[in-house]
């Protein structure tokens, strides 16, 4: 065990910890604040990992905009303060395939790799990263820049109700 | 750094994900469950890249396949596009899910009628 492996350990632990929160609590805004410490916690993950700029931009943006965006939502859909009993379904069918699916996969990969040490890699530092993502993967880039600009035209067109069908049009 | 315990991380949080979209009623929270999947797909990226640059040390790649150069922290980058990914569909989803409130005042999608009803449409 070195002091990466602990370090690992108690942030995947702190990750999945609150990752469980998120999907049992019964406060919405606490289910999203809890969000904010799994998505922090893996942030943490990916520095261990070597992956710098992957951290931050994991707080930038998920941290930063998207559960910003859904603390929002929480509010613009009048969500009560107190603990909401409807929020769920029944458990069973969840359970089942759910905790299917990830243990199966931790299994799975934890058989896959059992014990084996690895020496850390070198880390991805902005430069390095923007050599790759500019050289290597410019076209993908550039086809995402594209669908962010048609996320955002989706989502204005979307929420207006001036543009669209109009109630005439409709076979 | 032993791999396995950031993969066995992202399996468990993928499957914290998919727990929670089945389970949960309320969109938004179900639109955050996703957002946990999605983490946890992003952790095996990067996890995966850091095991196997630290294993190949070494190998020799075929040049013909790799014109630019050899390829470094693909893991990474794909994080990267994924979280841009994430960051998309959150904007598309919430629109869609505050357009419903909009319409009907309830964000529960075990709700959402699937066939066509004249008499609700009452924009």
């Amino acid at each position: 065990m070195t002091v990466a492996d602990v370090l690992l350990l108690a942030l995947g632990a702190v990750a999945v910890g609150s990752g469980a929160a998120v999907v049992t609590s019964t406060h919405l805004v606490r289910s999203g604040l809890y969000l904010v410490i799994s998505l922090g916690a893996v942030a943490g993950l990916y520095l261990v990992l070597g992956a710098e700029l992957v951290a931050w931009v994991q707080i930038l943006v998920y941290v930063g905009a998207v559960v910003v965006l859904l603390l929002f939502a929480v509010m613009l859909t009048r969500a009560p303060i107190g603990p909401s009993r409807d929020l769920d379904r029944p458990a069973w069918p969840a359970l089942i395939v759910g905790g299917g699916v990830g243990l199966g996969l931790a299994v799975l990969l934890a058989d896959a790799f059992r014990w084996t040490l690895y020496d850390r890699p070198a880390p991805g530092t902005t430069e390095r990263m923007g050599t790759q993502i500019f050289g290597q993967w410019v076209l993908p880039f550039e086809v995402l820049s594209i669908l962010l600009l048609a996320a955002l035209v989706g989502a204005i067109v979307l929420s207006r109700p001036d543009i669209g069908a109009r109630k005439g049009d409709e076979a | 750094m032993h791999a396995v315990i950031p993969y066995v991380t992202g399996a468990l949080l993928f499957g914290l994900g998919v727990y929670g979209v089945l389970r949960r009623r309320n969109a938004i929270l179900v639109l955050m469950a996703v957002e946990l999947m999605l983490n946890a797909v992003n952790l095996i990226f990067v996890t995966a890249d850091a095991a196997v640059r630290a294993t190949l040390v070494g190998v020799q790649i075929e040049s013909w396949a790799y014109p630019n150069g050899r390829p470094a922290h693909s893991g990474g980058v794909f994080a990267l596009f994924v979280i841009v990914l994430a960051a998309a569909e959150v904007g598309v989803g919430l629109a869609i899910v505050l357009q419903y409130y909009r319409m009907r005042r309830a964000v529960h999608v075990d709700e959402v009628a699937l066939h066509h009803d004249d008499e609700q449409v009452s924009r």
